[in-house]
């Protein structure tokens, strides 16, 4: 059973991760088509001249490092209280925002700006993007910092406090530095799906706030071309080097 | 205010403003009825969640049921060997649990692009079938249910390796050996007492892959082409092209019912223990 085991998980790992090599690889092809032609960049060079592409990659830079700020603050905050004292409301809140399936999210922060329209004069556009953003990502925040927090002791502010500290200070001088490599890990976890949603985004977009998998969806629906290739083969090296830094800050 | 408050202010903001109230306003479209010009109009209504039993709609609310069931018990399939593969592999283990995650860390857009890409006409997979002379004409393998359920497949099949390896990993190995010393050859100790002992990890892997299965968008609407309509694509569809927010609004609200019962019926048989 045990080599069976072994070639199965090999066939697994195959699974997992060869199709995703495969569409790099063919990033390189000179032909169009799905046979080998020869080594080539021109594919990358396409990105370049394509402007959507341009303009979607800059708004998604943008609006990831906006949303991913904001959710890092409010979500390290929230993880930070209920640290300290529970609430059932809030937890029970971030649980289901985790388990709200993305099209129903989208809707109804669509359903919201919408309506919000009738008092404030503002269209969709960046800035609904970011707070839709904001409104999926906090949670994921609050759960990487939490995972972080349960290894500290509570104890040590209160020793702090003891000694005449304030309760900012016990939190600033004693327990955010402890927090640090949490509240990176979380802010590139939170920049990571900020950069990959499509489908609440696509409900809240503007026209002028077309992000990078809007431009790639678009141009897949209209079929499979040697340029998204290469667009996905960067993308997965950018969050391969997120992934790397996020590995770094935990293991210091 | 104490420190603890001020600190979650914003969260209870997030929680009120970005949570809360777009699902409350989503509550609240789902009764009210379409207007002429696909606005929203006065008389409150429940003929919105009457028109789910419609043959046409409750079809589509069942089949994604079906779909989602499916992936689950796939993916349970899959992961289950490699789960635990991973938790006898001694030293290495965490090789392969880096292996298991990296996929959370590529683009999921990227991920089910990368099934397009190989099953299409002029695909990989048709190509190399061609050149081996096994098929003259290239096989539909896209736009269809099978592509969907790959697809929904390879996208949550960590979600379901993870949790099953946690429970996989906390067995005590003596169990196993008693299991043996007994006379249970390997396979009867597998399922008479590495399964049962593995049901909390399997029952979580499933709500995980079950609830993002059932709601899904992107897969059904890229790799099934439009064909494979699930009710995401019947929830967004009402939002756009069809423009009748309120029947949208009411479909939301029964999917959002489905999870949430879902989640708190987990919830009430393992304990919480997120936060």
């Amino acid at each position: 059973m045990r080599r069976w085991l072994a070639v199965y998980a090999a066939a697994f790992f195959a699974f997992l991760h060869l199709p995703v090599i495969t569409l790099a690889a063919f990033s390189f092809n000179r032909s169009r088509f799905t046979v080998w032609e020869g080594f080539s960049l021109d594919w990358y060079r396409a990105i370049a001249r394509d402007p959507e592409l341009m303009e979607g990659t800059w708004n998604s830079i943008a609006i990831a490092l906006a949303a991913s700020a904001i959710s890092t603050a409010v979500g390290t905050g929230c993880a930070y209280g209920l640290w300290k004292r529970s609430s059932r409301v809030l937890t029970g809140s971030l649980y289901l925002s985790l388990v709200t399936p993305e099209i129903v999210m989208g809707i109804s922060l669509l359903a919201l700006f919408q309506w919000s329209f009738r008092w404030l004069h503002w269209q969709l556009g960046m800035h609904t993007v970011v707070l839709a953003h904001v409104a999926f990502s906090t949670a994921y925040v609050v759960i990487v910092v939490a995972a972080r927090l349960r290894t500290v002791s509570p104890a040590l502010e209160e020793a702090a406090m003891d000694l005449g500290a304030t309760e900012w200070q016990a939190f600033r001088h004693v327990t955010l530095p402890a927090l640090v490599p949490g509240i990176v890990a979380a802010a590139l976890l939170a920049l990571t799906v900020s950069f990959d949603d499509y489908v609440i985004t696509s409900m809240v977009a503007g026209v002028d706030s077309q992000t990078l998998p809007m431009v790639i969806y678009a141009m897949a629906r209209r079929g499979a071309s040697p340029v998204i290739n290469a667009i996905s083969a960067l993308i997965t090296v950018f969050f391969g080097i997120l992934i790397l830094l996020s590995e770094r800050v935990r293991e210091p | 205010m104490t420190l603890r408050r001020w600190f979650l202010l914003p969260a209870w903001v997030w929680a009120a403003g970005l949570f809360a109230a777009p699902l409350a306003i989503v509550l609240a479209y789902s009764l009210l009825t379409r207007g002429v010009y696909g606005g929203l109009a006065a008389p409150w209504t429940m003929e919105n969640y009457r028109r789910l039993f419609d043959p046409l709609y409750g079809f589509i609310l069942l089949r994604s049921l079906a779909m989602a069931a499916a992936s689950t018990v796939l993916s349970l399939v899959l992961a289950f060997p490699a789960a635990l593969f991973i938790s006898r592999s001694g030293r290495r283990r965490n090789l392969y649990l880096q292996l298991v995650i990296l996929p959370f860390w590529t683009s999921f857009l990227v991920r089910t692009y990368a099934w397009l890409f190989l099953l299409r006409d002029t695909g990989l997979v048709n190509t190399l079938l061609a050149r081996l002379h096994l098929i003259r004409e290239p096989l539909p393998l896209l736009y269809n249910d099978g592509a969907v359920l790959l697809g929904l497949v390879y996208g949550y099949l960590p979600f379901m390796v993870l949790p099953i390896y946690a429970t996989l990993e906390r067995l005590d190995p003596a169990l196993v050996e008693a299991a043996a010393d007994l006379g249970a050859r390997p396979w009867a100790t597998l399922w008479r007492v590495v399964v049962p002992l593995a049901a909390p990890g399997i029952r979580a892997g499933s709500v995980l892959v079950f609830i993002p299965c059932l709601g899904a968008y992107l897969t059904p609407d890229l790799l099934g082409g439009g064909r494979t309509v699930m009710v995401g694509n019947l929830v967004q569809n009402q939002f756009t092209t069809a423009r009748d927010w309120p029947f949208g609004a009411a479909v939301s609200v029964v999917l959002m019912a489905i999870v949430t019962a879902l989640v708190l019926l987990f919830l009430r048989r393992e304990g919480d223990h997120l936060v």
